[in-house]
């Protein structure tokens, strides 16, 4: 079969192939990043520049009410319009992503610091030890997560320090497993012998040859608990367990414009999509770079 | 004669396994001296690497040595001394370079650093003097470009460079005692030669004591002033290299001897082979392990283990066979 204009033979699958390549959101063979990953990446470099430099923009006080302006929809004094106490909701959202980012980020690096070193002195040392804290892990994990935090904040208060903590201690199973299995990986490995040919003592392998090795998979598993704890506390914060009222963040928002849902949606959509938004480019950036991890380390074996 | 720098008696190492205990190593004895090249050669499974790792320290949890076993270096029992006392052992005093350079390198880490990781545990080398050295090493080695090399990564490397790497690290710590376990096994055959060129050279310049682990005769018989023959756990025959393919005694290493392929036979010719496999070690036969797959075994040899006992002509040559080769007799009338 031919193409009877330039009459080449068809090809069908290469068309195909090629569109998939162009649209494939990982990464190609020449290491290039698609739009799948700078798109997210942008955005979240928006969200993060704006959340840091908020007061220095331009935007309105976020808690400032307006009692002429209640309830308005996006206009050109209020892009994305009011709340029903005439506060802006774009000043808030941009200011409840400071909330958001900053528990999105520390209490996966909480979890991260006290589970990686858990896991790795599991995984190394095995036998006792590694059966103790396994257990405990498991014990751990048997709690449901979401009272855990619920008897957290009324222990302690809701307060961005309570919430990034115990939503930080709620990341070290997962870690501490993803560290132990990595460990458990590398440590049979040859290097680890060759080290203890050179009187290497536990202290030096665990630190100086499997650190480095386990930690890889671990971040790239950072970025998606990020995102996971992101949406852990939209959720505390729609049923106000997180930073106390008037102070913006996300959940909240969308709890307070839930009672108006009918007559301006605009108070719980906005933060709703740029909650969804963020999430989704955490998760993507953070599958692209996990590929990329893994297809490096496949290079290197 | 000063004494010798490794010194085995009867050593041996056991392993716990579900089916039974696995004598891996059983009753080994030999003795090295300084500056001298020890190859130790026998089948997969005869024990070699394991005889390595049990010098070496490395033996994995479930593994024994029973009672009875002494391993002396430089006058220490090693099995007998503390971890921390070991450790401090392992690199200046014994190095070790793997088979497979491929794994025995941290992937994530700089080569520069692994080969000073050592100076810097046991000498205390600063960052800068350590990368001196390192680059040092690495030209030693045969490494070209050695400064942009040192900050690259073992997957930057072919296999070859990667086992040169190996050797520079554990060179690094200037050991007496090195034991290379199959350094060339798992590289090129064009560049075998050439890591065991580099060793030799390096053992001799350095005055270093070597041991060469490899089931290959062929490479022994230039590079090593002693050879041992292991088969089944235990050494069966061992001596000067000279004497051993001179006056070959013990069956299973003429058998070895025959199984190599060579140049001057007719071509299209049936390459000789030992029949049956090396004995399973939980259950080895009660005479002589070589005895089922031996053409000259009778029922002595399957009774009764046959004693260590030294050549006529050569008090350092020894071998365990009941029914010896004649050494007057050439390979030829043999066949």
């Amino acid at each position: 079969m031919a193409d009877p204009t330039t009459n080449r033979p068809l090809d069908p699958v290469r068309p195909t192939l090629s569109r998939f390549r162009r649209m494939r959101p990982t990464t190609g063979k020449s290491g290039q990043f698609g739009i799948a990953f700078w798109l997210p990446l942008a955005w979240l470099v928006l969200i993060s520049f704006t959340a840091i430099f908020a007061p220095w923009i331009g935007i309105q006080d976020p808690d400032s009410l307006d009692f002429i302006n209640l309830q308005t929809p996006p206009n050109d004094a209020h892009l994305l319009g009011t709340d029903h106490l005439g506060r802006d909701v774009l000043a808030r959202v941009i200011y409840g992503a400071r909330v958001s980012l900053v528990v999105g980020f520390c209490a996966p690096v909480v979890g991260m610091l006290l589970g990686l070193p858990i896991g790795m002195i599991a995984g190394y040392f095995g036998g006792r030890i590694d059966g103790f804290i396994v257990g405990a892990i498991d014990t751990f994990l048997a709690v449901p997560g979401l009272v855990l935090l619920l008897l957290f904040s009324l222990i302690f208060g809701g307060s961005l320090l309570v919430v990034t903590v115990s939503l930080g201690l709620l990341f070290i199973p997962i870690f501490s497993r993803i560290s132990r299995a990595a460990t458990l990986s590398f440590k049979s490995s040859e290097f680890i012998l060759a080290a203890r040919t050179i009187g290497a003592n536990d202290f030096n392998i665990l630190v100086r040859e499997l650190l480095p090795n386990v930690v890889l998979p671990v971040l790239a598993f950072g970025l998606v608990a990020v995102a996971g704890a992101i949406v852990v506390e939209g959720a505390l914060s729609f049923l106000g367990l997180s930073v106390p009222a008037p102070h913006p963040s996300w959940g909240g928002m969308i709890a307070g414009g839930r009672e108006h849902l009918e007559e301006s949606p605009h108070i719980s959509i906005f933060p709703a999509i740029v909650m969804f938004l963020t999430v989704l480019s955490f998760n993507l950036v953070g599958d692209t770079l996990r590929s990329r991890f893994a297809d490096v380390r496949e290079a290197a074996i | 004669m000063a004494a010798p720098l490794l010194e085995l008696t009867n050593v041996s190492t056991h392993f716990h396994s579900p089916a039974g205990r696995v004598r891996a190593v059983d009753g080994v004895s030999v003795s090295l001296e300084a500056g001298q090249t020890l190859g130790l050669v026998g089948e997969s499974g005869s024990g070699k690497s394991v005889l390595a790792r049990t010098i070496m320290g490395l033996l994995p949890s479930y593994a024994e040595i029973p009672e009875g076993s002494a391993i002396t270096f430089d006058g220490q029992n090693l099995l007998t001394m503390d971890r921390k006392a070991r450790r401090a052992i392992s690199g200046p005093g014994i190095g070790m370079i793997f088979q497979d350079p491929m794994t025995s390198l941290n992937p994530v880490m700089k080569i520069g650093q692994q080969v000073y990781e050592g100076m810097r545990h046991h000498f205390g080398t600063s960052k800068a003097a350590g990368r001196q050295r390192a680059i040092e090493l690495l030209t030693e080695v045969g490494i070209p470009q050695p400064d942009v090399r040192i900050d690259q990564f073992p997957h930057q490397l072919s296999g070859g460079m990667r086992q040169r790497v190996a050797i520079a690290i554990a060179l690094a710590c200037e050991p007496k005692l090195l034991i290379a376990d199959e350094p060339t096994t798992a590289l090129d055959v064009t560049v075998q030669s050439g890591i065991l060129d580099l060793l030799q050279r390096e053992q001799r310049d350095r005055g270093m004591t070597l041991i060469l682990i490899t089931h290959d005769l062929g490479v022994v018989a230039g590079r090593c002033d002693q050879v041992a023959v292991m088969y089944a756990g235990g050494i069966v025959e061992t001596g000067s290299t000279r004497s051993l393919f001179a006056r070959t005694r013990m069956r299973y290493t003429q058998a070895l001897l025959d199984s190599i392929p060579r140049l001057d036979r007719p071509p299209h010719e049936r390459l000789k082979s030992i029949g049956g496999r090396p004995p399973n070690l939980i259950t080895p036969p009660p005479g002589c392990r070589f005895a089922p797959r031996c053409a000259f075994s009778d029922a002595q040899c399957e009774s009764a283990i046959p004693p260590m006992q030294a050549d006529e002509a050569d008090a350092t040559h020894s071998f365990a066979c009941w029914h010896p080769r004649d050494p007057e007799q050439t390979a030829e009338e043999v066949a």
